[in-house]
């Protein structure tokens, strides 16, 4: 099994933020299998399209996923108003995750806003080797610092209006030091912007990159080619459509034309 | 247990239930979840001659009880569908529809040239595609070019022709004939209405081909209405589709006319949506006693 559909209960729901909320489902067979990267499918009740939430956390254990999202539109609002108990309709894991690298001493994972909770299944697995990079807009969108800090990572919180955290701007000022002391790999999720910058400062420091991309989708499992991207083979310079859904959200940095 | 088989031009299917060209891929998806046995058949993703990249992103949108597309007729070619995807298919046990398109007459015939050295069962000629610039719905919105396409597509195969038929015209029973007159052995319909959002934040269409199709259940009454009139008009089986989403709005679809149905968007909502939709047919028919879905087909009786 690859993936599968259900309806699967909330055990929890956290408000982390104004607009943002944490969910942890329980699903055995799901949190058996995921990986750090993927993401779920959500129904809101009443919906006709699913809505694509990556996971914020595994634990195979106890058969416990968790999920970080926003409220956007309607359909995140209705999915914020479920409560615990309610059941979530899932398909998921769904999409190709981040590449763990057992051998590396010093990643550097790097967030944007909504784009930070991907980043904890990561700080699961890498532990004291994680730099945790996060940028928010502002305090009151700062969310998972201690989250990341708890699985053993080091945290550098970036706002741009300097309200909180060490670093008033953005999450490439940071970087930039961490990439010219030396590090093995970066992984990112947050806006396109900020995935751009990311991707290019790797590229020129020579640092393998991935980078968690987003886009409207419908299936979500590789059938209707609705969430393209575009795409270029490093080695043969081809460049074509990839589906965020089956051949992402995970990309190397190299790959992604802007 | 009611009897669910139908009859489309020669070609036996288990059920009427299809799901629709460009929703399922070529089915290897949704294989993680059912078997594709349990399916009366199959529409695969539309194939042109060469390999098409499609639109740019984003390419869906949602909208009340509906979405818009504007994927643009991406896939990988149909030399690449006949090496690579259609003998997988064939061993699937249900009836594969090869879903072809093409810019120029020259290139749907080429295509169906090709299949018609294949085993596929069924050729569905697209000519309603709204989403690509030349040949799509152009070839779908005027008699003249309609018949045209369906005349050479008709020379260059035997295999049983349906043609997928656009909703944006203003007479769909005069295309309808159009098509039947060309030879085509069936018409599918209805293919997306077209359709468009703006983001009025930032004054952009939501869709970055600006227009895009418009699907799900928003489209029902349309297609309902379509098929009754399109049925009434022609003597070839037709297909129903558009915003199928139960078994109830299956049978519906028949009693206006249809022999079988496709299933699009329905599938995205609720990836088991086609064997669902059997069952709750077959439900259906158990609890008012008609022994055959056959028995329902152009049964409605209209004022």
């Amino acid at each position: 099994m690859k993936y599968l559909q259900g309806k699967f209960p909330i055990l929890k729901k956290q408000a982390l933020a104004r607009d943002v909320y944490r969910f942890w489902i329980s699903c055995q067979e799901v949190a058996k299998i995921a990986q750090p990267g993927q993401f779920v499918h959500i129904l809101p009740p009443g919906f006709g399209l699913r809505r694509p939430i990556s996971i914020a956390g595994i634990d195979p254990e106890h058969g416990i996923l968790q999920i970080v999202f926003v409220i956007k539109h309607e359909g995140t609002r209705i999915l914020s108003e479920l409560r615990q108990g309610d059941e979530l309709d899932m398909i998921a894991p769904l999409g190709h995750g981040f590449t763990l690298l057992p051998e590396a001493s010093h990643v550097v994972l790097v967030g944007g806003g909504i784009g930070v909770p991907p980043m904890l299944p990561l700080a699961a697995y890498y532990g004291e080797k994680a730099t945790a990079v996060s940028g928010f807009r502002s305090f009151q969108q700062v969310i998972l610092q201690e989250d990341l800090e708890n699985y053993g990572a080091s945290t550098i919180c970036c706002t741009e209006d300097g309200s909180a955290g060490a670093i008033q701007g953005f999450v490439t000022t940071p970087l930039e030091q961490l990439l010219a002391e030396g590090v093995d790999a970066v992984f990112a999720c947050g806006s396109q912007p900020m995935l751009k910058a990311v991707a290019e400062l790797c590229i020129k420091n020579h640092t393998y990159c991935e980078i968690s991309m987003e886009e409207r989708m419908a299936c979500g499992i590789g059938a209707c080619l609705g969430c393209a991207c575009k795409i270029k083979n490093p080695d043969t310079e081809e460049i074509q459509f990839l589906h965020v859904c089956k051949n992402g959200p995970v990309f190397k940095a190299e790959e992604v034309i802007w | 247990m009611a009897d669910l088989s139908v009859n489309l031009c020669g070609i036996d299917f288990k059920n009427p239930i299809i799901p629709a060209s460009g929703v399922f891929g070529y089915g290897r998806e949704y294989e993680e979840f059912y078997d594709l046995s349990e399916l009366g058949g199959i529409a695969t993703k539309g194939t042109t001659a060469q390999k098409r990249t499609g639109n740019l992103s984003p390419r869906i949108a949602e909208t009340p009880f509906g979405m818009l597309n504007s994927v643009g007729l991406q896939n990988p070619g149909v030399d690449h569908f006949i090496a690579k995807e259609l003998p997988y298919l064939l061993t699937k046990n249900t009836v594969i529809l090869a879903n072809i398109a093409g810019s120029t007459q020259e290139e749907c015939a080429e295509v169906a040239e090709k299949l018609d050295a294949t085993q596929v069962h069924m050729i569905e000629l697209n000519i309603s595609c709204p989403n690509v610039k030349q040949g799509g719905a152009a070839f779908g919105t005027s008699c003249a070019m309609a018949e045209q396409v369906v005349s050479a597509v008709r020379k260059a195969t035997s295999k049983p022709l349906i043609v997928k038929l656009s909703p944006n015209v203003t007479s769909i029973t005069d295309i309808a004939k159009a098509v039947e007159s060309a030879g085509a052995d069936a018409v599918s319909l209805i293919n997306t209405l077209l359709g468009m959002r703006i983001d009025v934040h930032t004054r952009r269409p939501v869709l970055r081909n600006n227009m895009g199709g418009l699907s799900g259940a928003a489209i029902f009454p349309v297609a309902v209405r379509m098929v009754w009139q399109t049925a009434n008009a022609v003597k070839i089986p037709v297909i129903g589709m558009g915003g199928v989403t139960s078994g109830e709005d299956a049978i519906e679809l028949m009693m206006a006319g249809a022999s079988a149905v496709q299933v699009g968007m329905a599938v995205f909502t609720d990836p088991y949506a086609p064997v669902r939709i059997v069952r709750e047919i077959n439900q259906f028919l158990d609890a008012k006693q008609i022994p055959a879905v056959r028995d329902v087909i152009g049964t409605v009786q209209p004022w």
